[in-house]
């Protein structure tokens, strides 16, 4: 009886193109290029083809993808955070309060809120960092929830009204662009990062940590840098909304920021960026298009959620990546 | 004053106690994360209210009717979502989280929320001990909440099913060798959870209205609870259940209503810093941490 089996080769121009070869004719030299520039190009286009309420869209849709690669970083290095709220969270509410109550400029309060922000977070989970899989989970799940009601119930920071008022941006081009330039630093920065041998230490951590403790390398020390830069990444992305929407309040630790980001990482593919990208390129402007049905944002976002575990737990980006570098067909299996 | 903060707080704690015996004899007894745990919850009482006002179903008929339907539904959340990642622990809690999520927030955006969302009471009434009021619902709570978690330890201590529940978690290859189908007894475990989340719903609920939010605070409840216990306990979730209730009752009269739910939130990280296989539990105790 014939059988048969789907078999999966390298296309002869990813061989090719592997090498100091890729230089040798338009064609390698495109397929090579073509992928890391589409989304540099897309990102200095679509802010000046937009309509400008889908600029507004572009500018959430940059913030969970930011908040994505952040999530994804973590994950890179073993820790699964159920909860970018609070790095979120905390990085608006440091801007949000250097502005009002220090009275710093625009281009000091994202700054010292990137890293005051990420600085604090990491000082907030350090005593969990021993923790692994998901009980450090649930300590990111709680922590944002609880930082929430203190200033629901202390009322420092404004309370339940908020800090109202605050510096807008220049200009929105610079808003825009601004926050463009950061996704795509971060992008291929972690892309980067993750490639160079400081990163290889990072990923074997999470595969097996102690076999790295084994080898001499304090893990700890370690995973609280990844914290750290994890961390700054997603205060950044409060501390430039706080100035967007010149307002800073209990929304920002809004389970919004822990589950999109997460669902967008998980559609798109883990352990890439790219995907953390792609899965928040498709599903902010979907949820968006759908609002005109109704408020049923975070149900498409869990539901995506559940359907990309259980079914397709490579995301979208594997899959086309798969598709990009090889070819399948049916072979014969004699039995 | 004393004498009401001792009774409400007893009161209390039973009802954190029968709010966690659900979640406990999932995820705790026998390991497979339930995270739409809340949203059950909240799911059984909008069921029973649906029932009886828009089916006008007699009252008694609902609630079992209901039950039934949120462990059936337990049972399908893992048919077709848990057993397809079973062993993937941050996947199981992921995917459970985000159903229960998607179920809480369609509640949301139908427009369950307002004073008319309420469900009956038992029986009418109240009686005084010493000289404090108590109604009779909450007697009821008190001594369901005492049969269930009695029951919930005879039963996973001396019945085939409770200790194949127990087994599952201990040890999955052993538990098979000894003829344990692993895969039945898990879906069961989140349809008997279920179920007692459907129980809690429609005993506790009548105390106000139904609104969405109770969910994630059931859902944190809970998982305070069941981590403080710690997993695999029915002791550990009464004893569990006691230190929170008399300490959210102690804030609550001390601080102000605003501090009841910190507690079980700084309860959660501070047993997961100091000791995070939780008072009494002595599964994987190695595992967790490094």
């Amino acid at each position: 009886m014939k059988q048969r089996r789907q078999e999966r080769v390298d296309r002869g121009i990813k061989a090719r193109s592997d090498d100091i070869f890729a230089l040798t004719s338009y064609r390698e030299m495109l397929y090579v290029s073509v992928p890391p520039v589409l989304p540099v190009i897309g990102l200095i286009i679509l802010p000046l083809i937009l309509p400008p309420y889908w600029q507004k869209v572009l500018i959430s849709t940059c913030i969970f993808a930011l908040l994505a690669m952040s999530w994804d970083f973590l994950v890179s290095v073993g820790m699964v955070s159920l909860g970018q709220a609070l790095f979120f969270g905390v990085g608006a509410f440091v801007a949000g309060a250097l502005d009002r109550f220090a009275g710093l400029p625009i281009w000091l309060t994202i700054p010292l809120g990137t890293v005051l922000g990420g600085a604090l977070c990491t000082v907030a989970l350090l005593p969990v960092l021993r923790l692994r899989g998901v009980y450090f989970s649930m300590v990111t799940l709680v922590l944002p929830l609880m930082l929430e009601r203190c200033i629901e119930a202390t009322g420092f920071f404004g309370g339940t009204e908020g800090l109202a008022g605050l510096k807008p941006f220049a200009s929105k081009w610079i808003e825009m662009y601004f926050v463009a330039a950061v996704v795509l630093i971060a992008l291929f920065g972690f892309r980067r990062l993750l490639t160079t041998d400081y990163g290889l230490v990072l990923k074997a951590i999470k595969d097996n940590d102690r076999s790295v403790m084994s080898a001499g390398i304090n893990i700890y020390w370690l995973k609280a840098q990844a914290l750290f830069v994890a961390g700054c990444v997603g205060a950044f992305c409060g501390a430039y909304m706080t100035h967007v929407y010149m307002f800073v309040g209990m929304p920002a630790f809004a389970l919004d920021y822990s589950i999109l980001p997460l669902a967008s990482a998980v559609v798109g593919g883990m352990g890439t960026f790219a995907g953390s990208v792609m899965g928040a390129f498709i599903l902010v402007p979907l949820s968006e298009a759908l609002r005109g049905i109704g408020g049923l944002r975070t149900v498409i976002y869990a539901l995506a959620l559940v359907v990309f575990i259980v079914s397709l737990p490579e995301g979208i980006f594997h899959y086309i990546q798969r598709k990009y570098h090889q070819f399948e067909r049916w072979v014969e299996v004699e039995k | 004053m004393l004498e009401v903060t001792l009774i409400y707080g007893f009161v209390n704690s039973i009802i954190l106690a029968l709010i966690a015996l659900g979640f406990s004899l999932t995820f705790g007894i026998s390991g497979v994360s339930n995270f739409a745990y809340g949203a059950f919850y909240v799911l059984a009482g909008y069921t029973v209210w649906i029932l009886i006002h828009k089916l006008s179903i007699p009252f008694l008929p609902a609630v079992i009717l209901s039950v039934l339907f949120t462990a059936a539904l337990g049972f399908l959340l893992y048919r077709f979502v848990l057993l397809r990642i079973r062993g993937l622990v941050i996947s199981e809690v992921i995917a459970t989280f985000g159903v229960g999520l998607a179920i809480l927030e369609l509640f949301r955006h139908l427009g369950f929320t307002g004073f008319e969302y309420t469900l009956p009471v038992f029986s009418e009434g109240s009686i005084m001990i010493g000289n404090t009021y108590v109604d009779h619902q909450r007697l009821w709570i008190v001594g369901v909440g005492i049969a269930l978690a009695i029951g919930l330890y005879l039963f996973t201590h001396h019945t085939r099913t409770g200790l194949a529940f127990r087994g599952i978690a201990q040890d999955e290859k052993t538990a098979l060798s000894l003829g344990i189908n692993s895969d039945r007894i898990a879906g069961i475990s989140v349809a008997f959870g279920s179920g007692l989340a459907a129980v809690a719903a429609v005993l506790i609920l009548p105390r106000g209205t139904i609104s969405v939010n109770e969910g994630y605070d059931v859902l944190i409840n809970a998982l305070a609870v069941c981590i403080i216990g710690g997993l695999g306990s029915t002791v550990g979730v009464v004893v569990a259940s006691f230190l929170i209730g008399y300490a959210q009752m102690l804030t609550d009269v001390l601080s102000g209503p605003h501090w009841k739910m910190i507690v079980s939130l700084v309860a959660i990280l501070l047993i997961l810093v100091v000791k995070p296989s939780g008072l009494f539990g002595k599964q994987k105790e190695l595992e967790e941490r490094i």
